[in-house]
């Protein structure tokens, strides 16, 4: 499922395991997720950095569509309640990465599509492998609209109308080196261990910062007016500084 | 005034005759585009694609002021009367094509100016001649605001704030180079036919993807929230997948 282990100042999230389960995103590794992340948070010290990783040819393929058709015993209806289900579960670990009181950096070292894309960008910084793995909104592809979070998510982090129309209205297949050019991630990396290697790098340097995590949270959730007000999320000023 | 035709999986309403109207949008051009995108809405399918292209100089010289003068009996307050029921008319245009159940390709081909660059903005995808036409926001220079859905539109496809202000607040006038540069159109292309024969392939590849056209509607409609909502569109969830 996933992991959570801290290596000096850095908190690894980890999807964990190479198998068929492509990091789909149900409503347990969901879970696991959320308490990995409440974990981080309790934790979280002036320096602290979570970097998300995952094993396998995956990042997140998205949520687990198989898991809602065979839980729903052939009901259709069922299923799209279960999906349901889980869109709303989601919404809980975008708005917990979204109000996390320390800089997040997704390592993407695998495909990552729908909501594993949307998993990836609800990080500060995200970057990818170049020479595997692809971003994808298959929602068109599939036959499904997105869900309001989704579309805010895409709006705040990427600027251009033409990117937003080619990635959810065409579902074009972006390659690292095309994604950082449209936007939708930092930076690409020669191979799954330099992206790995560039995130605890970046993680190194924002460690030195020594950021308040809580000023680091609201100044994050104000960058994001839109996203915030449909995750249920506020902003409040806080002053902890010695003036 | 306007013709549609279809060829295999593609749509083409086209803008007919090179003469001296430049197929100005006057309240009859108006109602013969509703119809036939009326049309082609009844006729879609999975796979279906409009293209909309213009014979002669001009794709579109926007509203049809002469008419409004001279239908107005010399009352000047009726030509506005007039104008103002054009700019009505024509946000229904706007609204059909936004929420048009398939993909939908502008082939400009001549100059598009004010309405009539909106009509080539309100497709999914635009391409121009670079040889030819220019774009141009003639509302500054002849002294006349922009209607609410005007500035919505160019706010909803144009991201950088200095384009919008030289197109909308300079009034500049743009050849297809400058106008991909700019955000303003997708690609550039060297001459009519080849702009046609570009978006033909584009509409090709499009096909193939077989996108159910009511969720594609809906996707396309969450990428502009502001601009439905002036249109008074609304969005809704879809899950036409089989799970």
């Amino acid at each position: 499922m996933c992991t959570l282990e801290k290596r000096g100042n850095i908190f690894f999230l980890t999807l964990t395991g190479d198998g068929a389960d492509e990091h789909r995103l149900n409503p347990t590794l969901i879970a696991s997720i959320r308490t990995a992340l409440a974990e981080a948070k309790s934790q979280s010290t002036r320096g602290t950095v979570l970097i998300t990783v995952a094993d396998g040819k995956f990042f997140s393929n998205g949520f687990d569509l198989s898991w809602a058709k065979s839980a729903a015993c052939g009901s259709p209806s069922e299923a799209v309640n279960l999906l349901r289900h889980m869109v709303d579960l989601f919404k809980d670990v975008v708005a917990d990465l979204i109000s996390l009181p320390m800089p997040t950096i997704a390592a993407v070292t695998g495909h990552a599509a729908a909501a594993g894309l949307m998993l990836a960008m609800s990080h500060d910084y995200v970057l990818m492998r170049r020479d595997r793995g692809i971003l994808y909104m298959s929602e068109v592809d599939i036959g499904m609209t997105l869900p309001d979070y989704f579309t805010a998510l895409v709006r705040s982090k990427v600027a251009r109308p033409e990117v937003r129309r080619d990635v959810l209205l065409r579902g074009v297949r972006v390659k690292a080196e095309e994604a950082v050019a449209k936007g939708l991630v930092d930076s690409a990396h020669d191979s799954g261990e330099k992206a790995v290697e560039a995130a605890v790098r970046l993680g190194d340097e924002f460690a030195k910062r020594k950021w308040d995590g809580e000023v680091y949270a609201e100044i994050r959730k104000a960058l994001y007016p839109e996203l915030i007000g449909l995750l249920g999320l506020a902003t409040r000023s806080v002053v902890k500084a010695r003036l | 005034m306007c013709t549609l035709e279809k060829r295999g999986k593609i749509f083409f309403l086209t803008l007919t005759g090179d003469g001296a109207d430049e197929h100005r949008l006057h309240p009859t051009l108006i109602a013969s585009i509703r119809s036939a995108l009326s049309e082609v809405k009844s006729q879609s399918t999975r796979g279906t694609v409009l293209i909309t292209v213009a014979e002669g100089k001009f794709f579109s010289n926007g509203f049809d002021l002469a008419w409004a003068k001279s239908a107005s009996g010399g009352s000047p307050s009726e030509a506005v009367n007039l104008l103002r029921h054009m700019v009505r008319l024509f946000k229904d245009v706007v609204a059909d094509l936004i929420s048009l159940p398939l993909p939908t390709i502008a082939s400009v081909t001549g100059h598009a100016a004010a309405a009539g660059l909106l009509l080539a903005m309100s497709h999914d995808y635009v391409m121009m001649r670079r040889d030819r036409g220019v774009l141009y926001m003639s509302e500054v220079d002849m002294g006349m605001t922009l209607p609410d859905y005007f500035t919505a539109m160019i706010r909803s496809k144009v991201a950088k704030p200095d384009a919008r202000r030289d197109v909308l607040l300079r009034g500049v006038k743009v050849k297809g180079d400058e106008a991909v540069v700019k955000g303003l159109i997708d690609s550039a292309h060297d001459s009519g036919e080849k702009v046609v024969e570009a978006a033909v392939r584009l509409g090709e590849e499009l096909s193939k993807r077989k996108w159910d056209g009511e969720v594609y509607a809906e996707i396309r409609k969450a990428l502009y929230p502001e601009l439905i909502g002036v249109l008074g569109l609304t969005t809704k969830p879809l899950v036409k997948a089989r799970i």
